[in-house]
């Protein structure tokens, strides 16, 4: 019995062996460096880091992250690399935990990178870049929507920003103000009502945007209504909005709790367009083609327009899937813009590394206008936030149809 | 004026299924002193039935609606013979944990089967439709759900009220030892209980999705919790009390919500229950031990 105890032990120790070698191999999960050349980060490969949750709760954007961003950056060196050098990605996951996302940015210093694309979740993105804000390191997150993880403390704006954290989708307020700006200058709208689920950071950041937005514009908001999350009937809110009779109804949430509200809102004598968030994704299931006839929303991504039909088909190819979510796309635009400022740093013939470098790539991204992406045309501003294009989507008898890309400036 | 009176209806309906949720919770605690937090979810498992009956199997709705109940029902009886007869001479806190036990097994279980994600059946709704009377409008879903609710409460007061089983169910209520002294079957009466119970959740879970279209897992915790409420302040334990305080919760909520303080609609609903259980624990209609159940 005990021989046979000591075998089972050696055979599972000799397989645990071979499972961290097959890992070494692999040379993705946190001992990227093994092979590297430590500080040397000039020559002919630039050396930057790609921190995303791959595994753990969550990993399905994690995984959809680096996935856009190896795209991009695997297209780029096989068209030539930047300045005739390869972009070297050390890949690091961070498990969606923030300390883990820091002791990865160290390692990956220590392996001489230039820049970070990362992380994916809100709070390891925040931890993470109070990190590279201290040595001044480009970062830039395709996911990441809090206001926090660019400025110190988004309750106080003498704070400052973290003028060296950059990110390319765009923050909940940005949504809101979008489409006030578009129900003023398309719809015409005077006045409007919201419905938002209170106690949700994503509806109340979208929510304050387009109040914002509608007091510059003189839009009068007849109705603001509130419900809790997991409620399934909104007739008595729904009723209230029908009374005050506005021209467009702000819906910033999912579109689970859309499609009822839209429904109960049309039974009770609502004829005022509806406008969503990006939770509006796949709604045409969740209420009749009738009742949501008209309703638009903002999103990060159209699928199957043309400015990511390359991507698509590209990412089929390479990943044998189709593109799973808006993180992929994001993930991709992500690496290019990031690709774009180290192209700057490199054509002023800068030392990789240097703080003239990471400085140079930061006033590239900062300072762009207009650069065109896949999922739209990038613009930041003072809060390194882009100003982007918003693709809108509308609904036309009972399909999301992608209609145009908007920009309110 | 049709603002007041579609603010009405809205009252009504939400009022009607808390009130045929709430019943079952009082029905079941009346008789064996359990709050049976697994109620809620087995709204949620009608719910998912009905889905699948009408969109998978395509069945005429009808059939779907009395397979739900009858699933409803089977299902709210086996929970009793599998969970809580074996706890009878229990305390009553284990029967409680193994409720909230209950509760949980269903709603992950069915996140396990079904998916965690919503399922919608609005393009195949049970009730379609409404009625316009003037410029007001009331959906047959809504009129339905209504007329429903009242008949259903009016059989049930019938069937304590005037049935040998509903007799018995009262004996059983007011002196479980006496009543098998006198020849009740204990067994029989408790499951029947359980029965009418899970039978009045699954015509509540129809009507729920006749009016929502949309089952999800989570679906049961939070109308559960509401109907608790609204049996707490009608006076736990009693059949016409269940009733009253399910059509006052709905009321509040849509009173709050019309006054424009959505934002405090599910705080409004949940302070009631705090201060009837400080002011009157026994609630409204409490006090009358003979028509517990």
């Amino acid at each position: 019995m005990k021989k046979f105890l000591a075998l089972l032990l050696a055979a599972a120790m000799t397989l645990a062996l071979v499972a961290c070698g097959g890992n070494n191999n692999a040379g993705n999960t946190g001992n990227a460096g093994d092979t590297g050349d430590s500080g040397d980060a000039s020559g002919d490969t630039i050396k930057i880091a790609l921190i995303a949750n791959t595994t753990g709760d969550n990993a399905e954007y994690g995984i959809s992250v680096r996935n856009g961003a190896m795209l991009y950056i695997d297209q780029l060196n096989a068209n030539g690399g930047i300045n005739g050098k390869q972009v070297k990605v050390l890949e690091y996951d961070d498990k969606g935990d923030g300390v883990e996302a820091v002791n990865a940015f160290n390692l990956a210093m220590e392996q001489g990178i230039t820049a970070v694309i990362g992380s994916v979740l809100t709070g390891p993105t925040i931890t993470l870049a109070d990190a590279t804000y201290e040595v001044n390191m480009p970062q830039i997150s395709a996911s990441a929507t809090a206001q926090g993880v660019t400025q110190i403390d988004p309750d106080d704006e003498s704070a400052g920003i973290r003028t060296n954290v950059f990110r390319s989708c765009f923050i909940d307020p940005f949504q809101g103000q979008t489409m006030a700006h578009y129900a003023s200058d398309k719809l015409g709208a005077t006045t409007a009502a919201i419905l938002y689920e209170s106690g949700s950071d994503y509806s109340e950041g979208c929510m304050n945007g387009f109040v914002e937005a509608c007091e510059e514009l003189n839009i009068e908001i007849v109705a603001t209504e509130a419900f809790a999350t997991g409620d399934k009937d909104f007739n008595a809110q729904m009723t209230k909005i029908a009374a005050a009779d506005p021209d467009v109804v702000y819906m910033p949430f999912y579109y689970t709790e859309a499609g009822l509200a839209i429904t109960q809102g049309r039974q009770a004598g609502l004829t005022a367009t509806i406008l969503g968030s990006d939770g509006f994704g796949s709604i045409k299931d969740y209420a009749s083609a009738e009742d949501l006839e008209g309703t638009i929303y903002g999103s990060g991504y159209a699928p199957g327009t043309e400015s990511v039909a390359q991507f698509e088909a590209d990412y089929q190819d390479v990943y044998g899937e189709a593109v799973p979510n808006m993180f992929a796309p994001l993930a991709y635009d992500a690496a290019m813009l990031m690709c774009e400022g180290l192209k700057a740093a490199e054509e002023q013939g800068l030392t990789a590394g240097s703080d003239e470098y990471k400085q140079a790539v930061i006033d590239a991204i900062s300072s762009m206008s207009g650069v065109e992406g896949i999922t739209g045309s990038y613009t930041f501003d003072e809060y390194n936030n882009p100003e982007k294009s918003v693709a809108m989507i509308q609904l036309q008898g009972g399909e999301e149809t992608f209609t145009e890309f908007y920009a309110f400036n | 004026m049709s603002y007041v009176f579609s603010q009405a209806v809205n009252a009504l309906q939400l009022g009607s299924i808390y009130a045929l949720v709430a019943l079952g919770y009082s029905m079941v605690y009346g008789i064996i002193l359990l709050l049976n937090f697994a109620h809620g979810d087995i709204i949620m498992v009608g719910a998912y039935v009905t889905y699948y009956a009408m969109t998978s199997f395509h069945f005429h709705p009808l059939v779907s609606v009395v397979l739900a109940v009858v699933m409803c029902t089977i299902l709210g009886v086996a929970i009793e013979k599998v969970a809580y007869t074996p706890l009878r001479s229990a305390p009553r806190l284990s029967l409680l944990i193994t409720a909230i036990g209950i509760s949980f097994l269903l709603e992950n279980g069915a996140q396990l089967i079904f998916g965690t994600d919503t399922k919608s059946m609005v393009q195949e709704p049970l009730i379609s439709g409404s009625l316009s009377l003037g410029d007001v409008s009331i959906t047959y879903a809504a009129l339905i759900t209504i007329l429903v609710s009242v008949v259903s409460m009016v059989a049930l007061t019938i069937l304590v009220q005037r049935t040998k089983l509903g007799k018995a169910m009262r004996a059983v209520s007011e002196d479980m030892g006496a009543a098998q002294l006198m020849g009740i079957s204990l067994n029989r009466t408790i499951s029947f209980t359980f029965a009418v119970g899970s039978a009045l959740a699954g015509i509540g879970s129809v009507l729920h999705i006749a009016s929502y279209f949309q089952a999800s897992p989570m679906m049961g915790s939070m109308l559960g919790l509401k109907a608790f409420v609204a049996a707490v302040l009608g006076g736990i334990g009693s059949i016409p009390g269940a009733m009253i305080g399910g059509f006052a919760i709905g009321l509040v909520e849509t009173v709050v919500t019309a006054a424009g303080l959505s934002t405090w609609k599910d705080g409004v609903v949940f302070a009631i229950l705090i201060v009837v259980l400080l002011l009157k624990p026994t609630g409204i209609l409490g006090k009358k031990i003979t028509e517990k159940v």
